[in-house]
């Protein structure tokens, strides 16, 4: 679904990414981990096109999508929950989902609906200001308000940031549920490792701009891996 | 009681004048944190618009309320397209270039027209109010002026551009993340503030007269309007509006056109001292 060959991409002549090569399969949910700074956000933006490509090749569906603007890869069938949720603050939760269905256009009205039924929290705060709610109820929102545009391949950046530990593992449940519900496709950039371990099938590990290594979830439970190129145990 | 009468209108005129003159001004630094040092070339465009259509034959209603934001919107759409799209971000660029931008307008203009005042006659005729009588057009400009804001309100709140040019104005980013095209967004918000201006240039041509130098009488004045508002576009144009246009027309009455003037920007100065926000950052914080 998703391909990204010697991906080169940074801010000004500062280059983050210095040659990315990542495969996202079809319904698969792959987990990017790595230390602040190596640039886990830096390509999921690259992805987006918020950041321009310097190098290299992003393939969606077999077609090169490196050189259109951002929301022309949305359109195309990409989504993205933001590192800190970019909720419209001033916007209310019902106006922040409909933004998402004009935003692309020949958004079916019923795809509100049918959103609200996955987050059934949020429609007691509809007319609510985003700016006003919780992180928890903000995460939710954005991750709703991604869904509205259905897309197939649901870019998340740190989606347990800022979130109660307690809460993290009904987070992982619920992303696993809209994956099955949806028929999703998932690039997850966390540090959370139990959050990673609960929803991806492979992880990349990446370090200064590259890929280091990829692997099956099941070897998160290698505590001399995680130890490795993590920094800390599982 | 006819003398309060008389007085009541002519604020509620001063009002609408003031509101007219800021709203293009508000909807393009409000929405988009644009400094537009050539709104007042936006008006003085729109009035000779609206001139040269009378003179051609064309009806003066059309000539203001249609010709006159459809030359000036569509000259905004082009200044966006060439000069602001590259500038956004850069304010005090912005500044210079919309500076630099509006000398051009005037000399163009100067050459062609000549530094003469044009104009045409006010249509309605007068009206008699308690035994004074006053211009039935400038009684117009209250209706007009509730009529735009009206519009910018139901455009912003109940139309999708409106929801979008919300959302985008507020994280650009994230719109596009969304799957919005900022760059039309921006393209049409900037032109729609500037058929707003071309429109209050129309309205107010039959008033005032039209000369090439006639923006720098009116920037002042939008722009202590949309500052003295504060963030929210359309509760602090309005608001400011209204208190600045009623004590000016009151000042005016009670002392010289020249004092009310003074009084109108003292005001002004009092308020921005004790609400560096504006009115509508102490008051209708969540209003649009």
């Amino acid at each position: 679904m998703l391909e990204i060959n010697d991906l080169v991409a940074g801010y000004g002549r500062i280059r983050v990414l210095g040659g990315v090569s990542l495969t996202v399969p079809e319904g698969a949910c792959v987990g990017i981990l790595g230390h602040n700074g190596m640039g886990k956000s830096t390509l999921l933006k690259a992805i987006l096109g918020l950041l321009p490509c310097e190098g290299g090749q992003i393939r969606f569906d077999g077609k090169a999508i490196e050189r259109l603007a951002p929301h022309a890869r949305v359109r195309a069938g990409l989504g993205y929950v933001p590192q800190g949720r970019m909720i419209f603050p001033s916007l209310s939760v019902r106006e922040n989902l409909r933004f998402a269905l004009v935003a692309k256009p020949g958004g079916d009205p019923a795809r509100i609906e049918t959103v609200l039924a996955d987050f059934p929290e949020l429609t007691r705060l509809l007319d609510r200001a985003g700016g006003a709610l919780s992180g928890g109820e903000q995460q939710l929102l954005a991750l709703a308000r991604a869904l509205v545009g259905a897309p197939r391949l649901l870019l998340l950046d740190e989606p347990t940031e800022g979130i109660q530990p307690s809460i993290v593992q009904a987070m992982v449940e619920r992303i696993g549920a809209l994956r099955r519900a949806h028929g999703l496709s998932v690039l997850l950039v966390e540090q959370n490792l139990d959050f990673i371990r609960g929803l991806a099938d492979r992880v990349a590990l990446i370090h200064r701009g590259r890929i280091l290594r990829e692997f099956p979830r099941e070897q998160l439970d290698d505590p001399a891996l995680v130890e490795e190129f993590i920094g800390t145990t599982a | 009681m006819s003398l309060a009468l008389a007085v009541g209108l002519q604020a509620l005129t001063g009002v609408a004048m003031l509101l007219i003159i800021s709203l293009g001004l508000a909807v393009i630094f409000g929405m988009m944190r644009v400094i537009n040092l050539a709104h007042g070339e936006f008006l003085m465009l729109g009035g000779y618009s609206a001139i040269l259509a009378v003179r051609h034959g064309v009806n003066i209603w059309v000539a203001m309320l249609v010709v006159a934001p459809l030359i000036v919107g569509l000259l905004g759409a082009l200044v966006e397209r060439l000069v602001i799209r590259r500038l956004y971000g850069r304010m005090v660029d912005t500044m210079l270039a919309t500076w630099g931008l509006s000398l051009a307008l005037i000399g163009v203009v100067s050459m062609i027209f000549g530094n003469t005042v044009g104009g045409f006659s006010a249509p309605l005729g007068s009206v008699d109010v308690g035994g004074f009588y006053t211009s039935a057009y400038s009684l117009f400009l209250v209706p007009a002026a509730s009529v735009m804001v009206g519009a910018v309100w139901l455009v912003l709140r109940r139309t999708k551009f409106g929801l979008l040019a919300r959302g985008t104005m507020q994280n650009p980013e994230m719109a596009s993340a969304l799957g919005v095209a900022t760059e039309r967004v921006y393209a049409v918000t900037f032109a729609a503030g500037a058929a707003l201006s071309g429109l209050a240039g129309g309205l107010i041509a039959p008033l005032s007269g039209v000369v090439p130098t006639m923006g720098t009488a009116y920037i002042a004045k939008a722009f202590i309007t949309v500052i003295t508002g504060g963030a929210a576009m359309l509760a602090g144009t309005l608001s400011a509006s209204v208190l600045l246009g009623a004590v000016g027309v009151l000042a005016t009455f009670l002392t010289t056109p020249v004092l009310g003037e003074v009084v109108l920007l003292a005001v002004a100065i009092i308020l921005v001292r004790l609400l560096p926000h504006g009115i509508t950052g102490r008051f209708f914080r969540r209003a649009l």
